[in-house]
């Protein structure tokens, strides 16, 4: 085990989201979703049009806001560089299959934790094969599979785009254009009020950007360095939504009727390994190529708007999943994101003694 | 004769990964970092303090520069 002090910026930034989450709910969000990267991306990717599922559209404010806390706070800490070149159209098609895992699952890693936290016993599954993802990932680590480098743009204005966009949605949000979907019914509707929303997702940013606050790296430094460091932030998203949950009354343990999941165990395990292996090669969690791509990483911009292709295709074919279960198309999906991500990994492995 | 370790442009955890095989195979008595994002700066810090090295952190152009040396083999 690295000898060194548990981080109390991190765990602070975990405690926060898990807490934040809770309340979040409590405002109108959908139950064990104060915060889920996948599902608000794909509600965003409703809004616009992008798919039609009618009842999970809306313009969620907590994307957009970690997006602009994120931006500020790198701004202010000089760590807003446009960098790219890292492999992106292959970032882009994992991106789309990280969002496949987590549509099919129904949740990202950090709801997988907000789960976790309300008693959703289903989760334990998906943590299981996001384990399991992140173990293989750390395997072709450790024989040098890489993207690539990245480096700096030549346009330094491209780490204004994510924060430029994240304006827009929010003009748009405020404005209820007709072409911008808004759900009627179903977890589209559900939602806390339009600034509660966005000042959550403005913390969320902040923490996220200057804890480096990851959900995939937790159990990924475990795996290889023994490091505990970024794993304590997520136990602590864990107890800070479980003690919120308890006291507003949302915990419920059991497997059965959990909101917004299923219990088909053998698909939440393959698609949270997908998850889990796609994050550990893409560098980051979906939470963290959020906050990345905000600071100007274009590697990560790029993932974020393959994760939202993602869901449109996801959507539009039938794959996503629902409390429903699971449908043959996103089994398929699954099961090619698993292929694609073995292939990169096997494809980039090289000697580390030449990488250095 | 320091030993260069050029992180510069990769993702999480690859420059903390070919630090540490750097450090545990220690070919030369100093190893030196080349980092261009400030995260990974922290997260190499951390590594080599964990390793009980003594670091010295230079910014160049934007980028750092990690000299790494074994605490007992300092002159």
């Amino acid at each position: 085990m690295w000898k060194e002090k548990l981080p109390p910026m991190v765990i602070t930034a975990g405690i926060v989201l898990g807490a934040v989450s809770a309340v979040l709910v409590k405002l109108g969000n959908p139950p064990n979703m104060g915060f889920c990267m996948a599902c608000f991306e794909r509600d965003i990717a409703g809004a616009v049009g992008l798919h039609r599922a009618a009842v999970v559209q809306y313009l969620r404010p907590e994307i957009l806001g970690i997006i602009l806390g994120a931006a500020i706070w790198a701004f202010f800490g000089k760590e807003a560089v446009a960098r790219s070149g890292s492999s992106p159209a292959v970032r882009f098609i994992l991106g789309m299959f990280v969002m496949v895992g987590a549509l099919v699952f129904l949740g990202c890693p950090t709801r997988m934790v907000l789960r976790l936290g309300g008693g959703d016993g289903n989760a334990l599954f998906g943590l299981a094969g996001f384990t399991i993802g992140i173990g293989i990932g750390t395997i072709f680590l450790r024989k040098g599979s890489s993207l690539g480098r990245s480096c700096r743009e030549k346009f330094s204005g491209s780490s204004l785009i994510m924060p430029l966009l994240a304006i827009g949605g929010v003009i748009l949000l405020f404005a209820k254009p007709s072409f911008i979907f808004f759900s009627e019914k179903g977890p589209g509707s559900m939602h806390a009020p339009i600034l509660v929303s966005l000042g959550a997702g403005i913390l969320a940013g902040v923490l996220g950007q200057r804890s480096r606050l990851c959900f995939v790296g937790g159990i990924r430094d475990m795996i290889l360095f023994r490091s505990p460091y970024l794993l304590s932030g997520m136990v602590g998203t864990l107890v800070g939504v479980f003690v919120l949950n308890i006291i507003f009354g949302f915990f419920h343990m059991g497997f059965a009727r959990q909101p917004v999941a299923h219990s088909n165990q053998l698909w939440n395990v393959l698609s949270m390994l997908l998850v889990g292996l796609g994050s550990v090669m893409l560098g980051g969690c979906p939470f963290r190529q959020l906050v990345l791509s905000a600071q100007g990483n274009g590697d990560s911009i790029v993932t974020v708007m393959g994760m939202i292709a993602g869901a449109a295709f996801s959507h539009n074919f039938t794959a996503a999943a629902s409390p429903a279960g699971v449908t043959s198309a996103g089994k398929i999906a699954v099961i090619l994101g698993l292929m694609v991500c073995l292939v990169v990994g096997l494809k980039t492995r090289e000697g580390l003694k030449r990488a250095v | 004769m320091a030993e260069v370790v050029d992180v510069r442009g990769l993702s999480c955890p690859e420059p903390v990964i070919r630090t540490k095989e750097a450090l545990e195979a220690m070919r030369s008595d100093e190893v030196v970092v080349l980092i261009d994002r400030e995260a990974a700066k922290e997260n190499v810090l951390r590594l080599a303090r964990s390793f009980g090295c003594a670091v010295e952190v230079v910014e160049e152009d934007g980028d750092f520069k990690l000299t790494i040396t074994k605490k007992d083999e300092r002159k």
